[in-house]
Parts: C-alpha cells; sequence; structure tokens
C-alpha cells in the first residue's frame, strides 16, 4: 500500500515539469488569445481594455476576412480530398514490395520532412513568372501556344490551384505513410480468402482493403485537414494573400493584421476562428483512437 | 497466356503509377539541384531548354552561398537552438514518458492522449500573444525565445514516442532491479534509460526535424538577420529587394532539406506510430 502511494507521488514529481511547461507556454498563450480578441490590445499600447465582441464584429464586415475564412475551407477540404484519393493508390501501390523501394519511399517522403518554407521556395521557382519550367514544359508538348503566357502565382483562379497542388504535395507523403501502416496490419488471411473466392482487383479493393483501412484512413485525413487548415508558410511563401487577398487565409490574415499591421486583438479575433475546427477535429480524433481501443 | 499477359500489364501500370507519385514528390528539389549549378546567364534564358545545360556548371552560386551570404550564420544559429531545445525536451519528456508508461495507472494513456493533442494547438493560433510575451521577456530578436518557445510543441510529441518505448520494456527488468536494492527513480535512470537508446535517439531526431522545420516562431519573434534559423532566414533574407538569386537560393534549400530527410527516414515508422494513437494495432 505504501509503497504503491510512494510511486504515484513519484510519478506527478517526473511529470509535473512537462505539463507546468505545457500548460504556462500553451495554455498560457491560447488564454492570451482569447483575451486579446476581447480587447483592443496593440503592439504599440500598454495592457489594453476590454471592448467586448468590437473584434469579431470588425473581422465579420471586413470582405478580406471573409475571403480568408471562405479561402482557408477551401484550400484545406479541396487538397485533403485530392490526398485521400491519392494517398490510396500510392500506399497501395507501395504496399509491393519491389527493387529500389527503399529509395522510393525516401523520395515520396522528401516533401514532408524537408522545412516547408525551404520546399515552398522550390515551387516559387517552378512558378516564376518568366522562367517558369512548368510553362516551359507545357509549350513544348504543346499544351500551351506561343501567345499564352499563364502567371501562375499572379492571377487569382491559377494561384489557388497552385496553392492546393503545393498544399497536396506537402500533406500527401504523412498520408501515405500512415494509410501503409494500415494496410500492412490487416491479416493475410483475409486476403488469401478473398483470392480464393475469386474476388477480381477492384471487388477486393472496395470490399476489403478500403473498409478494413478507412480508420486509418480517417486519422491521416484528420491530420492531414488540420495541418492544412493551420498553415500559413505555403502562402506567405508564394503569394503573401495575394493578387488581392484572392489566397488570403485565417492564418496569414492574422499574421499581417497582429505582427506585421501591430494590431495584436484583431489578428488575435481573427485567428481564433480557427479553433472550432481545431475543437473538432481533436474530439473526432479521440473518439477514434477509443473506437480503436476498444475492437 | 492472358494471365501472362495481364500480370505484365498489371506491372506495367504499377511502374508508370509509382513512377509518376515519386516524381511529384521529387521533382521540387531535383529542380533545386539543377538550378544551384547553372549559370546565371543559362538560367535567365527563356529560350533555353531548363533541362539542359548550355554552358558549364559552376560552383559560383554555392560560393556565393556560402561566403557572401549570412547562410552559414543561420546554419549555426539553427544547430544551437536545436542542441539547447533537444536537451530541455529529453530533461522534460523523459520522466514525463516514464510516469506516464509506469507510474500513472490506467488514467496515463489518456493523460497520454492529453498531452499529445496539444500538438495539435497550431503555432498561427499563439504566435500572436506569445510574441508580446516574449518582448516583456526582452527576448525579442534573442535565440533564447526560441530556446524557450520551441518545447511546447516537441515535448507534448516526445513524451508521447517516449510513452510508447517505455511500455514495452518488460516490467520485471525494473522489479529486478528494484529487488536488487535500487530504487523506483534508481532503476528508471540506471536501467531502464540504458535499455532506451533506440528511443531517446528517435527524440532527439525528432525534435531537431521539428525545430529546423519551424518558421512562423521564427519569422514572428526574430527580425535582425544575424540572428535567423534557416527556415526563416533563406526564403526572407536571400532575396535582395525584388532580385532572386535563384542558384544560391536553390542550393541552400537543397543543402538543408536534403540530408535531414536522410536522417528522419530512418525513424519514419515510429513516427507513424505515434500518429496514428492506436489506430494502428500492432
Amino acid at each position: 500500500m505504501k509503497l504503491v502511494d510512494s510511486e504515484r507521488g513519484l510519478g506527478r514529481v517526473l511529470l509535473a515539469p512537462a505539463v507546468l511547461y505545457i500548460v504556462a507556454l500553451v495554455g498560457g498563450p491560447f488564454l492570451l488569445a482569447i483575451g486579446y480578441s476581447f480587447s483592443n490590445v496593440t503592439v504599440s499600447s500598454g495592457g489594453g481594455s476590454f471592448v467586448g465582441l468590437v473584434n469579431f464584429r470588425r473581422a465579420l464586415a471586413d470582405p478580406s476576412f471573409v475571403r480568408a475564412l471562405g479561402n482557408t475551407v477551401l484550400f484545406a477540404f479541396a487538397s485533403q480530398a485530392l490526398v485521400v484519393v491519392l494517398a490510396s493508390i500510392l500506399s497501395i501501390a507501395l504496399q509491393k514490395d519491389f527493387r529500389g523501394k527503399w529509395l522510393v519511399r525516401l523520395l515520396i517522403l522528401l516533401p514532408w520532412v524537408a522545412p516547408i518554407s525551404l520546399g515552398t521556395i522550390g515551387w516559387l521557382w517552378i512558378f516564376d513568372p518568366v522562367y517558369s519550367v512548368l510553362n516551359w514544359t507545357l509549350r513544348s508538348i504543346g499544351l500551351l501556344g506561343p501567345r499564352d503566357w499563364p502567371v501562375w502565382l499572379g492571377e487569382a483562379h491559377l494561384a489557388i490551384l497552385s496553392i492546393i497542388g503545393v498544399q497536396v504535395w506537402r500533406t500527401l507523403p504523412l498520408a501515405t505513410v500512415i494509410q501503409l501502416g494500415g494496410l500492412s496490419s490487416i491479416p493475410q488471411e483475409l486476403h488469401d480468402a478473398a483470392e480464393v473466392d475469386g474476388a477480381g482487383f477492384f471487388r477486393h479493393l472496395f470490399q476489403i482493403t478500403l473498409p478494413l483501412v478507412l480508420p486509418v484512413m480517417l486519422v491521416a485525413l484528420l491530420f492531414g485537414f488540420v495541418f492544412a487548415f493551420t498553415d500559413m508558410i505555403v502562402i506567405y511563401v508564394l503569394t503573401r494573400g495575394g493578387p488581392y487577398d484572392s489566397t488570403q487565409v485565417l492564418a496569414s490574415l492574422a499574421f499581417f493584421k497582429g505582427i506585421d499591421g501591430g494590431d495584436l486583438s484583431g489578428g488575435a479575433a481573427v485567428a481564433l476562428f480557427l479553433l472550432p475546427v481545431l475543437a473538432t477535429g481533436a474530439v473526432l480524433i479521440l473518439r477514434l483512437a477509443r473506437r480503436a481501443e476498444v475492437t | 497466356m492472358a494471365s501472362g499477359l495481364r500480370r505484365t500489364g498489371r506491372r506495367v501500370v504499377h511502374a508508370a503509377v509509382v513512377t509518376a507519385f515519386t516524381a511529384f514528390a521529387a521533382f521540387p528539389f531535383a529542380w533545386m539541384v539543377i538550378t544551384t549549378f547553372k549559370q546565371t546567364k543559362d538560367l535567365l534564358d527563356p529560350d533555353h531548354n531548363p533541362f539542359v545545360y548550355h554552358a558549364p556548371p559552376t560552383l559560383q552560386h554555392l560560393h556565393v552561398l556560402f561566403f557572401e551570404t549570412l547562410f552559414l550564420r543561420w546554419v549555426g544559429n539553427t544547430l544551437l537552438v536545436g542542441a539547447a531545445v533537444v536537451a530541455i525536451t529529453l530533461v522534460l519528456a523523459l520522466p514525463a514518458g516514464y510516469s506516464l508508461a509506469r507510474l500513472s495507472g490506467a488514467a496515463g494513456e489518456r493523460f497520454g492522449i492529453a498531452i499529445f493533442l496539444t500538438y495539435l494547438v497550431p503555432s498561427t493560433l499563439l504566435f500572436i500573444p506569445l510574441s508580446r510575451v516574449v518582448t516583456v521577456l526582452g527576448l525579442h530578436d534573442s535565440l533564447w525565445s526560441l530556446v524557450i518557445v520551441y518545447p511546447s510543441f516537441t515535448v507534448p510529441f516526445c513524451t508521447w514516442l517516449m510513452m510508447g518505448f517505455f511500455k514495452v520494456i518488460p516490467k520485471d527488468i525494473e522489479e529486478a532491479a528494484m529487488i536488487d536494492g535500487l530504487s523506483r527513480f534508481g532503476a528508471f535512470v540506471r536501467v531502464i534509460l540504458p535499455m532506451s537508446v533506440a528511443g531517446v535517439l528517435t527524440t532527439v531526431i525528432f525534435t531537431l526535424t521539428l525545430v529546423i522545420q519551424e518558421f512562423i516562431y521564427g519569422l514572428t519573434f526574430i527580425t535582425t538577420s544575424t540572428s535567423l534559423t534557416l527556415s526563416v532566414g533563406v526564403p526572407t533574407f536571400l532575396v535582395r529587394g525584388d532580385v532572386y538569386f535563384w542558384g544560391s537560393l536553390m542550393g541552400a534549400c537543397f543543402i538543408a532539406s536534403v540530408p535531414i530527410a536522410f536522417l528522419y527516414n530512418l525513424f519514419v515508422d515510429r513516427f507513424i506510430a505515434g500518429f496514428t494513437v492506436g489506430a494502428v494495432k500492432g
């Protein structure tokens, strides 16, 4: 009895520093962010005072905020819809053993592992208005005429497409490896049984493989969604939200308002709109984890 | 005959799919390498086939990068912050992971998930209040601001990772050590930690990669060019005015991203196991 008590005590002592650190540097700023969004604090002012919902009302009345909110949702949904399909194809292709698989895996992981800001500069150069390798290639295979001169990051609809493309590029590796893990945990007997029953490739895929890998796929999807939803690096490097706010997202708008513009409370209010989606994501991940525990 | 044909067809489709995806993932990096060694007049001629060297390759861009920019300074800053954050992360996450795995009873698992979920609170939600805190503490423009703030996302993830590592060590080992007269804490430090070298190494690598990847706090807290880290310095300060030095820029991106990719690749399976939070069994 006494031994158990002292073990519990030691457990708390060992756990406390980490918990205190996280509370101080995640919990504290989190509460501050909420506090700021109800106040009028700026970089130059002192404490600021309570102003109620003014910041939120101002944000909602601002056309660039509405645009940013829409873009945030659009970029996250469009990129993750593509990622789910592409990661399923890729992970099934990678399940088979073949020569040089380790190298393929390494190369496919690169976009996820490399610092996002640096990988994205690679794309900035690929999308260059004058020396774009993409345009050169499209022109030389005849998809672009000599008069066509798409400016990938300078025209609103092309910029939106480019950003979705880069988000797919950088979250695809994570989803793929997570799904690979799910695929390899399917017992071989199930595959053998399907083979014996004469199920064709697609029947096997849609009736055995995909349903079994679904929970893992959802986990991958949730993480990818949260990362794409809260990201501002891709936008900061590629377009800074332009042209004319057409690619602005909540996170980048919060940065330009709060840090570049010095309007801390306005920026905090914008960033706070990320919260409902994040909270939903966290709850869903918890549920999935619990369901996996029970089964 | 027909089935042989079908098998060949399948193999061709498989190879095509794998090649297409690999090309998509790796192309920007291949492009960085090609650009790094090209002479500027060759790069900036829209009529040139960009995949071919029209003039002999050059080391000029790398020379500029290493000797005329702050690149090496940024590498140093990044490693300095990395080392400090690794130290803090190990001191906090190793005991916490052990406590959750062994000393916290059934609540340990729940608590572990809660800690892991704080990793999902994005820097984009916290950077505004933290920038104020950093200024008030007088740490604006100082690498210390990063050293203090970065553990807020490395500790949750590494605690979770280490919990997984400690759980698979058989309990008998500590019990035997404790019968031999060690205290529980002594058994942890002298017996369990030496057995967990692989876990500790994984934690070190992930902490380093997370530090090297971080962008938003670096961009927010640091404004002087000499105090920047790689991930912020390269995209903001290697562009002078409106002039992009593409050769040096691409060289910097490639050098800073590929070595960690190799390191990371050795540990990626553990990392993914951490992400799936038990949704994958075994």
